[in-house]
């Protein structure tokens, strides 16, 4: 009843419609039997479309098959990365205890770090960022050479999740190496919108996602340099290198495999009408609501996300009323409990709490088209005029 | 009509926003964030600030099939919920945390929210009856008496009413939780919650002196003879027995009662039970369901949300009221609201602010209090 006949869907961020040829792939590849480490036929039919995969995520993302650790999703490799890079540097010596991470990282990221805080004794450092959302690689310089022996890693994403603004990695990255950190990137929401290799970047691992990029759900992957020591998370058979035990799934890594290969193909092409769609969301959206407000820098962030402040509104009364006209989109990340909290991204942009409270996040994919653009400029002035009558109620 | 149903996580709210559905309304559910730390309240919560009980709600809309969505009104409540039940208890008086919710939560914070969004009524799994009457949309005890919740509805005003649905009023609970049952919904068999949502653990002395800290004081008898002490005035209620601490035992033998709260000089009077019965009570803070009632009239008056009307008379003058019980009544506290009743209809409720006997003279605190109400009616 709530949902009207046609969806606009401008969430692509928090998940991607599936593409068609990869349902095909999972479907068929769950038709045959095997275990990929068995040694009869059907272990080595299964182990074969698995290392196939492998080799087409590898050669997507300009990295070796072997660097490809298969995870059940960008949170477990964030998690393996993070974690087993300073259990693995801080056994090595113990002196390096220290964390350098961007203030904006996923909570994936954010809170694995956290954790290595509050009960493993890490000592954290959260890196300031401009108020587009963009690394202080200066801050970065700083924290690092006031003690390089004393850094187990540095993290820092790709492209941010809630503004899109894409991180300077080359310069992290050439900064660690010049002091032989290791650096972790977490590039899931990059993978398919900007051009994403893995040698070329210089990280030493790097978190990709398959259900972001029209891949299944419950699959991603760590790209995991040759060299680089990592102590498991997860212990048991000894599968991917030793490094993350667990039955190999063969259909998950085959649609995943897919969902790379297809979006890696066409990136720039992809990415030019994306940005084209995206911008003239905006400027349809300012046109209906003078005052809105573009949270990031449209230059350099990634060309589908348009994170928007509307002042005197809160995100959720909007998020309701374009949600009952079959609008969806965001407050910003999909969080669990549902209670909205301001979003520590535009925290750290320095927005002030209320702005960050008004605020909506549309991302465009590969579906979206003009009439999803159409929509929302038809939709977003009265929209906008009755959430800031809301917004005003009760307010002291 | 376009209907936001509150729902609590609860068997009563679920039924409730699934009849809204039935009857072929628009229905979108709101779970009502309460707590501002919900993870302090998960283990051995009673009411509906926990992030299980929120789950339980969006599971709810979920099989229902509507759109779901938390609002935060943690600062709200916490402001004009939990801050007014600690500083009512300060004050010696006996407050209804709950009736406080619905009058500035549940029907106002909530439902002007929903009114600006395009709503046209907030729905509620509370057991009342809205009735189309001689008085317009007259707000009715629920049949099932032990469920009926039309005292803690008594501060609704008759614009509050106006977008308030109530549809359980007419079933009793046990026919509800089969329904649910029924309905595939699964908190059909999850209890009832009780108590005072915000203190998880029940013990509200305890969550007032964490609040208002230690404030000894002596606890006396109507002559004014020191019996003993306590810890803080917050912990008594009038006509309280239980826990006064008293070591030795009244002269006559007779069991003693907390007859009067006087938190300024920290003093608990305890007396017998005889000095308990009040049959006149002044209120404020007057709020009328309908229109405000004029002169003399006579009425059911229940001052308690477990209690039952009793015969009385109450006389409106402005903002404050006076009413006079037809039988002298114990147990009635500055604090707790007075609701009246034509019958099944609530008329309104206000605020008692003393209690006293109207035929009794004396020089106890107790009487001294009994005789202003009178001077003050």
């Amino acid at each position: 009843m709530y949902e009207s006949e046609r969806r606009v869907y401008l969430d692509h961020a928090a998940t991607s419609p599936v593409l068609p040829g990869v349902v095909e792939v999972v479907a068929e590849a769950m038709t045959h039997l095997g275990n990929p480490s068995s040694l009869h036929a059907a272990g080595r039919q299964a182990r074969k479309m698995v290392e196939e995969s492998r080799e087409t995520v590898a050669a997507a993302l300009g990295a070796r098959p072997s660097e490809v650790v298969f995870t059940s999703g960008g949170t477990e490799a964030d998690n393996l990365a993070v974690k087993g890079l300073y259990w693995s540097r801080r056994s090595a010596d113990e002196r390096r205890v220290r964390i350098l991470a961007s203030a904006v990282e996923h909570h994936a990221v954010l809170d694995t770090v956290q954790w290595l805080g509050d009960a493993q004794g890490a000592r954290i450092e959260w890196l300031p960022v401009d108020a587009t959302g963009r690394l202080d690689v200066d801050a970065l310089r700083v924290a690092i050479e006031r003690d390089p022996d004393s850094v187990a890693l540095v993290t820092v994403m790709w492209a941010n999740n809630e503004v899109g603004t894409l991180q300077p990695i080359d310069e992290v990255s050439a900064l660690a190496r010049e002091h032989g950190i290791p650096f972790h990137t977490d590039a899931v929401q990059a993978v398919g919108q900007v051009p994403v290799n893995f040698s070329a970047s210089g990280a030493d691992t790097m978190t990709i996602s398959g259900h972001k990029i029209g891949g299944p759900m419950g699959v991603g992957a760590l790209l995991l340099q040759r060299d680089v020591e990592l102590t498991p998370v997860l212990h048991g058979g000894g599968q991917e290198r030793d490094v993350r035990s667990g039955t190999l799934d063969t259909p998950s890594y085959a649609g995943l495999a897919t969902a790379v290969a297809t979006v890696t193909d066409d990136v720039s092409m992809h990415a030019r009408e994306l940005g084209r769609l995206r911008d003239e969301l905006v400027r349809r959206v300012r046109d209906a609501v003078p005052d809105v407000v573009y949270n990031g820098d449209p230059s350099s962030s990634l060309p589908s996300i348009a994170h928007l402040s509307f002042p005197g509104c809160e995100g959720d009364s909007l998020l309701l009323l374009l949600d009952a006209m079959g609008i969806h989109c965001s407050t910003g990340s999909a969080c669990s409990t549902g209670v909205p909290r301001p979003s520590h991204v535009l925290l750290a942009m320095g927005i002030d709490e209320e702005v960050a409270r008004a605020s909506l996040r549309f991302s465009l994919g590969r579906t979206s088209t003009q009439e999803d653009v159409d929509a929302v400029a038809g939709a977003i002035g009265p929209v906008t005029e009755r959430a800031r009558a809301a917004g005003m109620v009760g307010v002291r | 009509m376009r209907i936001l149903a509150a729902m609590s996580g609860g068997v009563d709210s679920a039924v409730a926003a699934a009849r809204m559905v039935e009857a072929g309304h628009d229905v979108t559910g709101v779970h009502l964030a309460l707590s501002s730390n919900p993870k302090s309240f998960r283990s051995g919560a009673r009411g509906c600030c926990t992030v299980e009980d929120s789950r339980d709600a969006r599971r709810a809309a979920d099989v229902l099939g509507i759109p779901f969505y938390i609002w935060d009104l943690a600062e709200r409540f916490r402001e004009d919920v939990v801050d007014d039940f600690v500083a009512e208890y300060a004050a010696g008086r006996t407050p209804n945390p709950c009736m406080r919710c619905n009058e500035k939560i549940k029907f106002a914070a909530v439902l002007d929210r929903a009114l600006a969004l395009g709503f046209d009524a907030v729905c509620t799994g509370h057991y009342a009856r809205i009735v189309d009457g001689s008085h317009g949309r007259e707000l009715h005890r629920a049949v099932d008496p032990d469920k009926d919740q039309s005292y803690v509805l008594g501060v609704l005003t008759a614009e509050q009413l106006a977008h308030a649905m109530f549809p359980l009023g007419d079933t009793p609970k046990t026919d509800i939780r089969e329904e649910a049952e029924r309905r595939g919904l699964a908190v059909a068999r999850k209890p009832d919650s009780h108590d005072i949502c915000f203190i998880s653990n029940g013990d509200t002395a305890g969550f007032l002196r964490d609040q208002l800290g230690d404030a000894p004081g002596e606890i006396v008898d109507t002559s004014g003879e020191v019996l003993g002490a306590h810890d803080g005035t917050f912990g008594f209620t009038i006509g309280q027995r239980k826990g006064l601490g008293i070591g030795t035992p009244a002269p006559d033998g007779k069991r003693r009662y907390v007859l009067d709260i006087s938190p300024t000089d920290r003093t608990v009077t305890v007396g017998p039970r005889e000095q308990l019965a009040v049959d006149e009570v002044a209120g404020s803070s007057t709020r009328w369901c309908g229109p405000a009632p004029e002169g003399v009239v006579t009425c059911g008056a229940q001052f308690r949300a477990h209690g039952e009307a009793v015969p009385a008379r109450a006389e409106v003058h402005g903002d404050e009221i006076t009413v006079w019980f037809d039988v002298a009544q114990e147990g009635v506290a500055p604090g707790q609201a007075i609701v009246l009743y034509d019958g099944e209809r609530v008329i309104g409720s206000a605020t008692i602010d003393r209690a006293g006997t109207s035929d009794r003279a004396g020089t106890s605190d107790r009487a001294r209090a009994g005789a202003q109400s009178v001077a003050g009616g």
